[in-house]
């Protein structure tokens, strides 16, 4: 199993950013997401989010939702989300579960944590669990020995930084841009003062996503970030592409010029 | 409380409620365990602003005085009561009075909270509003203080409800707002909310959430609630000087529950008083078949607050249904959820059935079409009029008048 610790810490041994992917669980299918996680692996990608298909992804734009919604369709459950995570991490990847909050509170936190740690799960992502409302998950992660991941936004004032990089455990998630998910001509001009902001408060790596999808703005973001988020670009490739085949070589292909750009 | 009989229709307290019935939330924005914020850190700062801003405006008089001036001539408030004796005989002659909040502009209740945001939007300094509606009056009465003000406005409306509501997408589209059908999820309220919810984080910079109902992150709850009370805080003035005493029970509709908390929360300190909601039990028991959130949900967290949802076992959002498209909801607000696991509000199901046999019924015995939201409320009152006996005296909340859904009635109706 590979920690985010060490993933990182390879990074910076090779003086660039880590590349992060994300997919949903059950997307394109419950099997077709391992498949496509382990070519974004195989090209470059360090760790993986697996997506918890939620059905009021309240922060995600329309590809994102897209493909939430026909894992849904599909009929993914959460056991479905804890064995795509557990074939992920077999590809050697860093793996993390990014998540809604009410899935979590309705299975229960402690029971959610243990079982992904037991899938071979690292942490999570959870975008709409503030540090008022996240001493339980906090805990309950800590007990499982899995790290907790939390967003800042170019909004965010200086306490509500300090605050949310207190919570984090895993890495500090840097939004770019005030939006939902989705690919962007540019990345958001704030990011990079968000990550220079965040620095003074914590110790963790920061990452950036939001609007992330090509080489180019990899590179740019590789610049000041310790990690690059990548979703909606993968999502985007699966969902044009005629058939499963292409798909997965489509995925391999950005997976593999973000990888360059990373390392820019 | 005191009563104020003055011209002045609401001083500082009435408006604002803090502390009057010392049951404002806390400073997490929490109802007990419920209400609280769960949404993305983007908009932390704004819900903050939002909410700092509504602390001043509510202890300054020139706010207060501006808004009691809108809800006078604008509004048309006071409303006034109207005792209904021949659709109380089959009530088993309990006296069944009614707040006429379908007498307010625009039709419905939602002009009392829209008029209080829009204020509070200018002086956010602001220029756009969005917001989101079920049955479109939501839609209708923010698009109303948007033109009044001069404010940008796009609501966002569920598809289905697009189509249900065709009337009030005009309307909306007149005043001047841009409607967007949103045709994802449900394509219902709920699927509008998280619509509006993204443009939010975009555009939070000059825009406002002109939130609709009770639910949602601190301080929406609160704040939806202050700008809804005046039906509570005028009725209980007005059922006192009609029948000499507090009523028996008041009861209200409750989709979200702007209305209900409206009413109620003026007589949540007067025990003597039973509190009833009627939420929409649809076409049954089964999945999907109902929105019966209070009665048949489960806690949990939907569009930024913890309170009851229609979930399933994962924490996946069921979706509801009911005929009237403003009780079609599968959350809930959680100073109801507050209310009912204390005890002090109680909550029912009413069928499509039931509601369309009491809006029938209103328009036959009393002149008076309400809105099929409302006829959940009415038939509600017939049931609890034969538990509480003839002596009793019942406050039903009439939320909204019954045009805009003519088209349903006559398709139900064979009319």
């Amino acid at each position: 199993m590979t920690t985010l610790q060490t993933v990182f810490a390879k990074a910076k041994a090779d003086d660039r950013a880590a590349l992060i992917g994300y997919l949903p669980a059950g997307f394109p299918t419950k099997e077709g997401a391992v498949a496509a996680a382990a070519a974004m692996v195989e090209a470059g990608c360090d760790v993986i989010e697996i997506g918890l298909p939620y059905s009021d992804p309240l922060m995600d734009g329309p590809t994102i939702q897209d493909a939430v919604h026909r894992s849904l369709t599909g009929g993914t459950r959460i056991a479905d989300v804890m064995r795509t995570v557990e074939g992920v991490a077999g590809t050697g990847a860093a793996t993390l579960v990014m998540t809604y909050w009410n899935p979590v509170d309705r299975y229960g936190a402690d029971r959610f944590a243990r079982d992904l740690a037991n899938a071979g799960g690292v942490g999570t992502i959870t975008p709409d669990l503030t540090p008022e409302e996240a001493g339980p998950w906090c805990e309950a992660s800590a007990a499982a020995g899995i790290d907790t991941t939390f967003l800042v936004a170019p909004s965010s004032t200086e306490a509500r930084i300090k605050a949310v990089a207190a919570c984090c455990t895993g890495f500090v998630y840097a939004a770019s841009l005030m939006g939902v998910t989705g690919a962007r001509e540019t990345v958001g001009e704030a990011a990079r003062g968000l990550v220079e902001r965040t620095r003074p408060h914590t110790g963790l790596p920061v990452c950036v996503g939001l609007g992330v999808g090509t080489g180019r703005q990899a590179a740019e973001v590789a610049r000041y970030a310790d990690g690059v988020i990548v979703g909606s670009a993968f999502i985007r490739r699966l969902l044009d592409a005629p058939d499963e085949t292409s798909g997965l070589a489509a995925v391999r292909e950005l997976a593999a010029e973000l990888a360059v750009g990373v390392r820019a | 409380m005191t009563d104020r009989t003055d011209s002045t229709l609401l001083g500082p307290a009435d408006l604002v409620g803090n502390g009057v019935n010392g049951d404002d939330p806390d400073a997490g924005g929490k109802f007990g365990v419920f209400g609280g914020r769960y949404v993305p850190e983007a908009l932390i700062p704004a819900l903050d602003e939002v909410a700092a801003e509504y602390d001043k405006a509510r202890n300054d008089p020139a706010f207060v005085g501006e808004f009691d001036h809108l809800l006078r001539t604008y509004a048309g408030r006071p409303t006034t009561l109207t005792e209904v004796p021949r659709f109380a005989e089959r009530a088993g002659g309990a006296r069944i009075v009614l707040k006429r909040e379908d007498l307010t502009h625009t039709g419905a209740h939602k002009i009392n909270n829209v008029l209080g945001q829009a204020l509070l939007t200018k002086r956010l300094g602001k220029t756009r509003v969005i917001a989101e509606t079920g049955a479109g009056q939501h839609g209708v009465a923010t698009a109303t203080a948007a033109a009044l003000m001069g404010l940008e406005c796009v609501i966002y409306m569920g598809a289905v409800d697009c189509e249900r509501q065709a009337l009030n997408v005009a309307r909306m589209k007149l005043l001047g707002a841009t409607v967007v059908p949103v045709a994802n999820g449900s394509q219902t309220l709920k699927d509008a909310i998280n619509e509006a919810f993204r443009d939010w984080v975009a555009n939070v910079d000059h825009t406002h959430y002109l939130f609709g109902t009770i639910a949602g992150p601190h301080p929406f709850p609160e704040i939806v609630r202050d700008f809804a009370r005046v039906i509570g805080v005028e009725a209980r003035r007005q059922i006192l000087e009609l029948t000499g005493r507090l009523p028996d029970a008041v009861a209200a509709a409750v989709g979200g529950g702007s209305n209900a908390i409206g009413l109620f929360h003026a007589f949540i300190g007067d025990e003597g008083v039973r509190l009833h909601g009627y939420e929409a039990g649809g076409r049954g028991a089964g999945e999907g078949e109902h929105a019966l959130t209070l009665t048949r949900g489960s806690v949990g967290v939907l569009h930024g607050a913890r309170t009851y949802v229609l979930q399933d076992e994962e924490g996946q959002t069921i979706e509801s249904h009911s005929i009237s498209a403003g009780l079609d909801y599968p959350g809930v607000g959680p100073e109801h959820a507050w209310l009912k696991d204390i005890g002090r509000a109680t909550y029912h199901g009413v069928t499509d059935a039931e509601a369309m046999e009491a809006f029938a019924l209103l328009a036959r015995t009393e002149g008076i079409i309400p809105a099929i939201e409302s006829s959940h409320a009415l038939a509600g009152a017939l049931t609890l009029g034969r538990e509480l006996g003839p002596e009793a005296t019942i406050l039903v909340n009439l939320s909204g008048r019954g045009d805009k859904d003519m088209g349903t009635a006559m398709k139900y109706f064979n009319l």
